[in-house]
């Protein structure tokens, strides 16, 4: 059996690459900051670069679009060249590596014979039951899956297929998919990094977490890490003010859509979706959906495909009211659209060390209403 | 000797799930057999959704051409409704289209098919200084140093040394199908890692206008964001003059590095010419100044080529239920309870699954269903769609600007258009196709600008956003060109919920297996002569598979609605 190689660290590879001692702490410091982390923190990152190999990432894509891949290499911090370069060694990935067929099933076996324990597995795409829903080289993908899972280090599911099941799980579910996070073995950890795609920033900086600190992210109950779904894009958004003084966009070009009044009555799940788009945004900070004048789908929550009609407000809102709690609001879009997937109202509970769920709060469904 | 089959499996470098099968006799490729092995369902899944709603389901058929599936969708419902968005809609939409063709063109060529033709460790071996001088002599793109290609050579060095080679650990090198000098490999390389860097650029105009990207989001009626330049939250002059500066950047980008560097390619690659194929060529035809309904007008025209027969050009109606129409003979779904032996235009379509596959495989049972994709044709001949398609189709209509623009490639290659019929062909095909689209671009940023200059701010039809404005009950078709060819949505709109969907996608067309009279699709066509020198380092039958640029999610859309019932109940069993 082959034996790991000695692997330089991310250091040592940036010296040899004529990237001076200033230079490499220069770096060091914008990662840092690039992570969301105090100044004071440079040097436990300078002290991860000098001496930690670059992670080896075994990338799956299964019942998927390769929205996620495409995200990914998208993110402007850090960038690909920095990422597939200095930081991670992307030794599988059915988009980018180099060989095929043989030679692409003979390295997946010997990355986890040479790094078991080490590698991550970065999963997109759900994983159907349906007999010959997907293979890949003969063999049903969920097969090879378990296999790739067990030896890991972790795995991170990147996309709303991969945490959720996705859009393949959508009613009526032809194909009986279901989230990889479903069949990772028991005792590897997993995180799940849910979007539709994601932010390309919270996938690269999620690995650059694992790459510099060598640990896993906080994650909150869902598994996702706390840095990116802490909040409610309602919590952070810049149209929320608007919403708060009873302001709206009735359609798509009347005076208030070009003020940029809440969108809420046109159908955005703000209030109910936990991601990092408010923060980051998207593209390198430009812009996001809800800025770009349209309501939030809610693509990172669990479900969001059965929970349509899109421009449906779904709650009607007391007219007058200017200081609605979201929370409340979130709990009754929840209940109204699918009682049966109440996690967002769920999460919001244990987060606030609430233990009854107020059912008075659950309207009915005729109460949908399209948005005029 | 005995013919070999040889299976590739994984394709990589691809969206998605693709299988390759070929017979192969004394290092020739007799026969071929492509299997998309992948299934979703999402024609299904969006059965009685709202209408407004099927641009966003549609769109996550693929995350690499996204958008193309929205736009397609957004199309289609307008056309069942009898919407017409405004003008700056629809040149925003199309400046949206353009950008992700022109994308996924500079990354198909760089990321995915270029180490199909480029060593990339041969790079090694180079010589910088002359690697400047050969870069220079073809384009003025002002990076091109001696100090930078040391720069990027030194990379490529250190990565080997690391023994973590990551995306290139797997690849042929040495393989003696690579032809290129070293210096041009160096280049060649150099521009992957540059073009690493772009693709993430050009997408902000989608950013901009959809919000994100991947997946930029879309509205029936035109564009989600108004424009008017004193808005601090609109589409005001900040916002736009980042689109043109985007679309001044994919301009250079694709002038002066994609298409030269393809040229150069091509040159040393000029007597390869395998990979050709079918010879019917289709395209639906896009890029109307004015609207998606101004055919006349489109800058990639309408029309089908048969047999590469030039002087003919024939008339194509995605509506014709005689037309399009979809087989699956060969792939695993049934009609009307049977195996196959009709077409069904999409607006009659169905999708019932019917895998008779076992488990786990060796190989395909090739005479029986091999594959999740369908067999799409028109007037029951199989057709290559792509941007080749719709250079063939305009060349043959004598559209002066494709014209000038294939003639000054083969010009300086040294070829005649017959030698576009090859997997080089192809590829060079598609860098016109950028080039082509990156100038509609700026024609189309130009005319938004004079658009609002004039005070035409218009971006949404509210008129028939109720659904209380609609027909009890209506059908539409939404058609594109987009990054791999001629796009269709067909869909039935009935009280107020999306009745029927099908959509036809240029992937399919490409990849499809055999049909109801054994016709083979274009990719099988084109490997058939195709040399392979070493079974387990396929780098011809790879090098011509790329030449298409597979997105098999999109080829396998799936599954049907109206005749479904009774899969469902099993489902719900």
């Amino acid at each position: 059996m082959a034996t790991a190689v000695k692997r330089k660290t991310i250091y040592e590879e940036q010296r040899e690459q004529g990237v001076t001692r200033r230079e490499f702490l220069k770096v060091a410091t914008a990662i840092t900051m690039a992570l969301g982390l105090k100044l004071k923190m440079v040097p436990t990152v300078v002290h991860a670069m000098e001496t930690r190999p670059r992670l080896p990432v075994i990338w799956m894509d299964f019942q998927s679009c390769s929205g996620p891949t495409e995200s990914f290499i998208r993110s402007y911090q850090p960038n690909m060249q920095k990422v597939l370069f200095d930081m991670i060694a992307l030794e599988y990935n059915g988009a980018l590596m180099a060989g095929s067929g043989t030679a692409a099933e003979e390295h997946i076996l010997k990355i986890m014979n040479e790094y078991p324990g080490e590698y991550i597995l970065a999963a997109e795409g759900s994983l159907p039951l349906l007999p010959g829903a997907l293979t890949i080289a003969g063999r049903p993908a969920e097969e090879t899956f378990r296999e790739v899972a067990a030896k890991a280090k972790a795995v991170v599911a990147m996309g709303s297929c991969a945490t959720w099941g996705g859009i393949p799980a959508a009613k009526p579910n032809p194909t009986l998919a279901k989230a990889v996070t479903d069949f990772v073995p028991p005792g590897v950890p997993f995180i799940r990094i849910p979007g539709c795609p994601p932010i390309g920033e919270v996938m690269t900086n999620t690995l650059a977490h694992i790459v510099i600190f060598g640990t896993l992210p906080e994650v909150d109950e869902l598994a996702r890490p706390k840095a990116y779904y802490r909040h409610r894009l309602h919590d952070k958004c810049q149209r929320r003010p608007f919403f708060d003084a009873g302001l709206y966009a009735e359609t798509f070009n009347d005076e208030g859509a070009r003020q940029g009044y809440c969108l809420y009555k046109l159908g955005c799940r703000g209030p109910t979706t936990y991601n990092a788009c408010a923060e980051l945004r998207w593209n390198g900070g430009l812009s996001w959906p809800i800025q770009s004048g349209h309501p939030c789908i809610g693509c990172a929550a669990p479900n969001f495909w059965d929970e349509a009609p899109f421009y449906a407000r779904v709650v009607q809102l007391p007219g007058t009211q200017t200081t609605i709690n979201p929370e409340r609001v979130g709990a009754v879009m929840t209940g109204a659209v699918a009682a049966g997937i109440a996690v967002h109202a769920a999460a919001t509970v244990i987060t606030k060390g609430r233990i009854t769920k107020k059912k008075t709060d659950v309207k009915a469904q005729e109460d949908i209403e399209i948005g005029q | 000797m005995a013919d070999e089959r040889v299976v590739v499996d994984p394709i990589t470098r691809i969206e998605g799930h693709l299988r390759i099968e070929a017979e192969v006799k004394d290092k020739t490729i007799q026969k071929a057999y492509s299997s998309g092995t992948a299934v979703r369902g999402i024609e299904l899944i969006v059965r009685d959704r709202d209408p407004r709603d099927l641009w966003a389901y549609t769109q996550r058929i693929c995350g690499v051409c996204t958008s193309v599936h929205a736009l397609a969708s957004v199309r289609a419902v307008e056309d069942a409704l009898g919407i017409r968005i405004p003008h700056n809609a629809h040149l925003i939409r199309a400046i949206m289209d353009a950008t992700v063709i022109i994308h996924d063109h500079v990354v198909h060529f760089y990321h995915l098919h270029s180490m199909d033709w480029v060593d990339v460790l041969a790079a090694a071996d180079a010589d910088p200084n002359e690697a400047a001088r050969i870069a220079q002599s073809y384009s003025r793109w002002p990076k091109s140093t001696a100090g930078y290609f040391k720069d990027v050579q030194d990379k490529i060095k250190k990565l080997v040394e690391s023994g973590q080679l990551g995306i290139f650990a797997t690849g042929y090198w040495g393989h003696p199908a690579y032809k290129l000098p070293p210096e041009v490999n160096l280049i060649m390389v150099a521009h992957y890692l540059e073009a690493l860097d772009w693709q993430k650029e050009i997408v902000r105009i989608h950013t901009i206008f959809g919000g994100r990207n991947p997946h930029p989001n879309y509205v029936v009626g035109g564009v989600p964001w108004p424009i008017d330049p004193n808005m601090d939250n609109a589409l005001n002059t900040s916002r736009l003059t980042e689109v043109d500066r985007q679309i001044d950047m994919a301009l250079e980008f694709v002038d002066q590095v994609y298409l030269p560097d393809v040229l150069t390619l091509a040159k040393y690659y000029r007597d390869w010419t395998f990979g050709g194929g079918l010879k019917n060529y289709l395209a639906y035809g896009d890029f109307s100044p004015t609207s998606i309904y101004d055919v006349d007008s489109y800058r990639f025209p309408r029309g089908a080529v048969l047999d590469f027969n030039l002087n003919e050009v024939h008339d194509v109606d995605p509506r014709d239920l005689a037309q399009v129409q979809e087989f699956v003979d060969h792939s695993w779904y049934t009609y009307d309870g049977k195996p196959g032996g009709i077409g069904k235009h999409p607006w009659e379509g169905e999708t019932t699954i019917a895998y008779e596959g076992p488990k786990t495989f060796e190989t395909l049972n090739v005479e029986g269903k091999y594959s999740w994709v369908k067999s799409p044709r028109w007037m029951e001949k199989p057709m290559e769609v792509g941007p080749l398609a719709r250079l063939i189709v305009g060349y043959a209509k004598k559209n002066d600007r494709i014209r000038e623009a294939v003639d000054r490639s083969l010009r300086e290659i040294g070829v005649d258009i017959t030698w576009m019929h090859s997997a080089i062909g192809r590829t060079l095909g598609r860098a016109i196709d950028a080039s082509l689209i990156a100038h509609f671009a700026r024609e189309d940023m130009d005319q938004l600008f004079a658009n609002i200059r004039s005070g035409n701010l218009a971006t949404f039809d509210n008129s028939q956003w109720d659904p209380k404005t609609w027909p009890k009950e209506a059908k539409g078709v939404g058609w594109a060109e987009v990054p791999r060819g001629a796009l269709g949505h067909w869909v039935i709109v009935k009280d107020g919920k999306v009745e029927r969907f099908q959509a036809v996608v240029p992937t399919t067309w490409n990849a499809s297996p055999r049909d109801h009279n054994n016709n083979i699709g274009a990719y099988e066509a084109s490997l058939i002569g195709a040399p392979l020198e070493d079974p387990v380092r396929p780098v011809e039958i790879l090098r011509i598979v790329h030449s298409f640029d597979p997105c098999m999610a999109c080829a396998v859309h799936l599954t049907d609605l109206a005749d479904q019932r009774q899969y469902e109940v099993f489902l719900d069993m």
